[in-house]
């Protein structure tokens, strides 16, 4: 609600500027971007600090989901979409029939952090592991089934906790803990939002939920990951960012051909230390490391 | 010729009538119309939603629809990369646990309610009641839900000492709390609808005033009851936001009260947004909410046939 509130009030600014600067000065740009709702804070966020390196350019940031942006640009309606997922084969497919061959700028990482109870007493979880917890007919299903004893948590049963079927995190998660080939179990405790993983978990010793990096709270820990064997990773911007972390995903902002122009130019911007130190200070990863004041 | 004045004046009329299309005449004629139109509507809205959700959701029904599947499968997999389930077993025996529940916790205290309402008290102290009542029934259900998410959830927890507290019983008790005042105010024209000459007699046999309540008033009164009790059956399968906080939201046949469901109404809510429009996703959703549409309408017919049926006798 708030986000969408922002939207429109953004919205609205920029329709007063334009209105106000209709009579003298053509020059200005707008650029549309609209997407990933997990992108849209930092979307937005980049278009206010745009305005003012490049007064001339505005930029029109909606939200509404992954899917809405990649339609949009199939459309043509916006120049740059935002994705927390790849397009699809069929939806290159469907852009390319329609004239747009999209172009994909990976613009940060998302790392999925695994929200675990400050009174759990799990340090590291591999991906077998969570694959056991999460995964259809797993076999994993009480604490003491990895050798763990939780405080507080009756008959040390495992609260699993997961999002709504048809969010990209959802999505995510799935692809790469239970691979293309394998379903979540029935019964998890379906979140309806990030935050509202974060939430439970934080209130439920039993639980193990899992959640974009930006939604940690003080209240929750955060597991560290192996991965066949590796070394036991920490979800962190730096892990996400040097690829070492495996359950991180590309952010994306599609357009439609190479860009050019002032588009071009945005994206530069975004790519820059400046542009990265924006999305860094939202809790996200930037493409590589960067110091920001 | 004092006769027949009636007469006169209606031969008067008819011979003026044209004089009469003042402007008085016309507000006659255009409020008319607007009360026929503001009369009409419901019927209209109520063909248009159903005619509306059954063309979003048809697409399902007659290609990817196995009855089978969609009534007797408990496993709900929209979006599975392996294959797409759409089995709402688990999400009927959400709900009907969670409605059920409620009306346990509903049934007594909107009864008690209505009959301390209607028999026991009088004057001011029924209005305040009554006032009170209502007041409750305006609450909106996302504060119950936040109720359910917030007080009830710890206190589950702390109380029963079981791993989470979002679950049937808390949403039992949230759709109980909810159902309850309009369960009350039915059940209370119910009793009122009793004729006092009933009530009289059985205290000229020396009934006390508990017999004549017991014995009299409430086998009189059991139809309309009955219907309030189907009313708020309709009310728990229709609601979604409270149900949406409160249950846990998990695909599960309940074996116990401390299990968490999720409810028919609450998956449409948490999926429809996200959905791309036309998909078969999409479509199931909508006929879901057929199914909805076809069960709570079922549901209220048969509760105002029931009520219906006492006003005649």
């Amino acid at each position: 609600m708030r986000k969408q509130l922002q939207i429109s009030i953004l919205m609205f600014a920029a329709g007063l500027v334009l209105t106000a600067c209709g009579g003298g000065d053509q020059q200005r740009t707008i650029i549309q971007n609209k997407g990933s709702d997990t992108l849209v804070n930092v979307a937005q966020a980049w278009a206010e600090a745009y305005q003012r390196v490049d007064a001339d350019v505005v930029v029109a940031v909606t939200g509404g989901g992954s899917g809405t942006g990649i339609a949009a640009l199939i459309n043509g309606t916006v120049d740059i979409a935002n994705a927390s997922r790849e397009m699809k084969a069929k939806e290159i497919d469907q852009a390319r029939a329609a004239g747009h061959d999209p172009v994909e700028h990976v613009v940060g990482y998302d790392a999925l952090a695994v929200f675990l109870h400050a009174d759990n007493p799990a340090v590291s979880l591999s991906i077998e592991q969570l694959a056991g917890i999460y995964g259809d007919g797993g076999e994993i299903t009480r604490w003491t089934d990895i050798g763990l004893e939780v405080p507080g948590c009756k008959n040390q049963e495992i609260i699993v906790v997961s999002r709504q079927n048809n969010s990209g995190t959802y999505a995510y998660f799935r692809e790469i803990v239970l691979g293309k080939t394998r379903d979540f179990r029935l019964g998890t405790r379906d979140m309806h939002g990030s935050k509202d993983v974060a939430d439970l978990v934080e209130k439920t010793p039993c639980a193990i939920g899992y959640s974009g990096l930006a939604y940690t709270t003080d209240h929750t820990k955060l597991a560290c990951i192996v991965n066949q064997g590796s070394a036991c990773i920490e979800p962190s911007v730096a892990t996400a960012s040097d690829g070492s972390y495996p359950i991180a995903r590309p952010l994306l902002m599609y357009t439609s051909g190479v860009p050019t122009g002032k588009v071009k130019q945005y994206l530069d911007w975004i790519m820059s230390d400046a542009g990265q130190c924006i999305i860094q200070d939202k809790g996200y990863a930037p493409v590589r490391g960067v110091t920001c004041s | 010729m004092p006769a027949n004045p009636a007469r006169q004046t209606t031969e008067v009329l008819s011979n003026t009538d044209f004089d009469h299309r003042d402007l008085d005449w016309y507000i006659d004629r255009g409020v008319q119309i607007l009360v026929f139109l503001g009369g009409i509507s419901a019927i209209v809205f109520i063909l248009g939603i159903f005619i509306f959700i059954t063309k979003e959701g048809l697409g399902f029904i007659l290609e990817d629809f196995s009855f089978r599947e969609f009534l007797f499968s408990p496993t709900w997999r929209p979006t599975s990369e392996l294959k797409e389930t759409y089995g709402i077993l688990a999400l009927v025996a959400g709900t009907a646990s969670v409605t059920g529940l409620a009306m346990l916790v509903a049934i007594p205290f909107s009864l008690g309610t209505a009959i301390f309402i209607a028999e026991f008290v009088d004057g001011k102290t029924r209005e305040y009641l009554k006032v009170t009542v209502e007041l409750l029934a305006a609450i909106p259900s996302v504060v119950w839900g936040f109720i359910g998410l917030s007080i009830m959830n710890p206190l589950i927890i702390d109380v029963f000492d079981v791993p989470v507290g979002l679950n049937v019983l808390n949403a039992g008790i949230i759709l109980g709390l909810m159902a309850a005042p309009i369960m009350t105010s039915i059940a209370e024209d119910a009793l009122k609808a009793v004729p006092d000459r009933y009530r009289e007699a059985a205290e000229a046999m020396g009934a006390t005033h508990w017999q004549v309540i017991y014995k009299v008033v409430l086998p009189a009164a059991k139809n309309g009851l009955l219907g309030a009790v189907l009313l708020g059956v309709g009310r728990g399968f229709g609601e979604t936001m409270a149900v949406l906080m409160a249950t846990g939201h998990s695909i599960n046949i309940p074996t116990s009260v401390f299990d968490s469901v999720r409810a028919l109404t609450a998956t449409i809510a948490a999926e429809l947004g996200e959905t791309a429009v036309g998909s078969p996703h999409y479509q199931a959703l909508f006929t879901i909410g057929v199914f909805l549409f076809v069960i709570t309408f079922c549901i209220n017919l048969t509760a105002d046939l029931i009520v219906r049926g006492i006003r005649k006798e």
